[in-house]
């Protein structure tokens, strides 16, 4: 019987891609959606909620000197909250962060110092070692967790106590008061200072031209190779949202002070940061990790290396965001990288849509949860609410993100797309 | 069918602390045939093919790949020389796509380490064309999405794009209805009809005989028949599984 029938596997061969259309292309998503892959769609959602609520209680929010503000204000997050997708995307996390930024902070500020038998290190040389040291840190957090076979909950909630030391220890050693001024310009500039209008506008150029380019040589070269390309509408209408929000974004900068340079950064560190997640081999075993660690194994992926890598990015993004808020401040005190900071990371990558059980969400995930956290905490601070009522609300915020997180996951399960 | 050995095996072992997980097997398999690997729960067939995987390798005997002597210590080990080993829990990744599956841990890069995803997708395309699996609608969907049939087809269709010599199927029509059975059973037919050694482990001794050349049957870790499938009965190899020809349990130390 070795002849065996080629039976037909379906009555006609169907085409790989079939939504090739632009309504075919919109079926297939309001069937996912519907299926709970929500994307982007609860953020949305709940930045019109946000928008809405403090716009009615305090107009003051809508001005363009607040936009700024929150501009700002969410740098600091952002940057912290990209390592963070890295490690959720594992179905790890970091607890540390927080602490680690504060040490990554600190210790520019220390090496900062200028004057009479202090470093005097020049501003660059500052920031390198200071983030050399956070991703020694994240080495080391990487190595025990994988060596050892702890949790990294544990291991990283038992660094977010140590270097939370650390940061109280190089504080006080320098400084009776425990807190150090920054003097370096350069190093204030970060967080302080704006781009003048032209400028603005060019990196609008360029960062609008740059995602046209990528989206539409992509396109080119699957149309070339006969593959099935994304509708050409939904290419544009990408391209087109893109160049409307950002422009909107810097147009209303500029009626302030314009364009943040932080903002640039955190735009760079955004873009950079998705191509290794999306476009590289790293990026893919980070996803195949979080999906399904067997298989990754299997193909031959060190999965071990790759967890360590994680925990460096996540502790390299700290020291970054450590840097930005220490600028921002103008100072680092004892009580550096405290606070609501960790909490707010975690939840901007969670709100962002990043899944807390692993494998799925992307890197700017953490802008738009930046986004909500930071509107959210800046609204609150316009009307004035105790401090008793905003973490209140933050943590709801934070329980609704991860509601939804689960919800959608289970419903996509139900309707086999996890 | 008498090709040159692809895969022998000479009296390998594996032992997990107490328990003499296989003693002094001989497996032989062949290009162009297919070789079904049988036995009870416990009788070795998982530990044989991880050790041929390279995920456990074995304590004692003889790897030969086509005629050399070969020793494999990892999954890349035994990718190089043109093993593939499709697992009965597929181990694809389920939020991937198709592409992103079947080149796990090879895809191929551009410049700046960038992915090549429009060369893989076409790779991809051609393997699944070339071996009439047409049920997969999009290549660019998560596996997560797809039935049963449909993976098992994907982890085949990667077995083969790899230009492997030897696949190995693990329980490969364990989850699937009728339909899908027959589609998965007619692709094994097809990998040997290309020339590859195909080993196909499996409880369904009906699967085995429409598709299997040649039999082994492991018991508590021993080999303790090997038919041709012309030559045998449903009924002697069931009587090779359960009873076997074996004096005494292995590695139990006799009283």
């Amino acid at each position: 019987m070795s002849k065996v029938t080629t039976a037909k596997m379906s009555e006609e061969p169907t085409r790989m891609g079939q939504e090739d259309s632009f309504g075919g292309y919109m079926q297939g998503w309001l069937r996912r959606v519907r299926a709970g892959d929500l994307g982007s769609l609860p953020i949305i959602f709940g930045l019109i909620v946000i928008a809405i609520i403090f716009g009615i209680r305090e107009p003051i929010f809508f001005v363009p000197r607040n936009f700024v503000n929150l501009l700002l204000q969410m740098a600091g997050i952002t940057t912290i909250a990209i390592g963070i997708v890295f490690v959720l995307l594992i179905a790890e996390i970091d607890l540390s962060v927080g602490f680690v930024s504060g040490v990554g902070g600190v210790a520019m500020v220390l090496l900062l110092r200028e004057g009479e038998g202090n470093p005097n290190w020049p501003w660059w040389a500052a920031i390198l070692a200071a983030l050399l040291l956070t991703l020694l840190i994240g080495l080391l957090h990487g190595l025990i967790i994988t060596r050892f076979g702890v949790p990294s909950f544990v291991v990283t909630l038992a660094g977010l106590l140590a270097w939370s030391g650390v940061v109280l220890i190089m504080t006080t050693k320098f400084s009776t008061a425990g807190t150090i001024v920054i003097q370096n310009e350069i190093v204030l500039g970060i967080a302080n200072s704006f781009l003048p209008t032209q400028w603005g506008w060019a990196m609008f150029a360029i960062a609008v031209g740059g995602y046209a380019f990528s989206t539409f040589s992509q396109r080119q070269s699957m149309v070339r190779q006969n593959l099935v390309a994304r509708p050409l509408l939904v290419d544009l209408l990408s391209v087109g949202g893109l160049a409307l929000v950002a422009g909107f974004a810097v147009w209303y900068a500029n009626q302030d002070r314009g364009v943040p340079v932080v903002a640039v950064i955190v735009i760079v560190l955004l873009v950079s940061w998705s191509f290794v997640a999306n476009r590289t081999r790293f990026g893919r075993y980070v996803y195949a990790v979080g999906g399904n660690p067997e298989a990754a194994r299997r193909a031959g992926i060190n999965v071990a290396r790759i967890r360590i890598m994680v925990f460096m990015i996540s502790s390299f993004m700290a020291g970054v965001g450590g840097i930005v808020l220490a600028s921002r401040l103008r100072s680092v005190d004892t009580n550096t990288g405290g606070g609501n900071l960790l909490l707010n990371a975690i939840a901007a990558a969670v709100i962002g849509g990043t899944s807390l059980f692993g494998g799925s969400g992307k890197v700017s995930s953490a802008l738009l949860g930046a986004l909500v956290i930071a509107s959210v905490e800046n609204g609150m601070g316009l009307l004035g609410l105790a401090s008793g009522t905003k973490f209140v609300v933050n943590g709801l915020v934070l329980l609704a993100a991860v509601l939804v997180d689960a919800v959608s996951r289970r419903s996509r399960e139900s309707s086999g797309i996890a | 069918m008498t090709g040159t050995a692809t895969l022998e095996l000479k009296g390998v072992s594996k032992r997990f602390g107490a328990v003499q997980a296989l003693s002094n097997v001989d497996f032989v398999v062949r290009a162009g045939e297919v070789m079904a690997l049988v036995g009870d729960n416990g009788a070795g067939k998982s530990t044989l093919i991880k050790g041929i995987a390279g995920i456990y390798p074995f304590d004692g005997g003889e790897v030969s790949f086509e005629g050399k002597r070969v020793t494999i210590h990892g999954p890349r080990d035994a990718a190089n020389l043109g093993i593939e080993i499709v697992y009965q829990d597929l181990a694809l990744a389920d939020n991937l796509d198709v592409v992103a599956n079947m080149f796990l841990g090879r895809e191929r890069t551009l410049s700046f380490g960038r992915i090549d995803e429009v060369s893989m997708e076409q790779a991809c395309l051609e393997t699944l064309n070339s071996l009439s699996v047409t049920t997969i609608r999009s290549v660019r969907l998560p596996v997560a999405s797809m039935s049963g049939g449909q993976r098992q087809a994907i982890a085949v269709a990667k077995a083969v794009m790899w230009n492997s010599k030897l696949v190995i199927l693990d329980e490969p029509t364990a989850a699937l209805g009728v339909a899908q059975t027959r589609q998965v059973l007619d692709l094994v037919r097809r990998l040997a009809g290309r020339g590859l050694a195909v080993v196909l482990i499996s409880h369904n001794l009906h699967d085995i005989f429409e598709v299997a050349d040649r039999i082994t049957v492991l018991r508590l870790g021993r080999k303790v028949a090997e038919f041709k499938r012309s030559e045998t009965t449903q009924q002697e190899v069931v009587h090779a599984i359960t009873a076997g020809s074996l004096e005494s349990v292995p590695g139990m130390v006799e009283a």
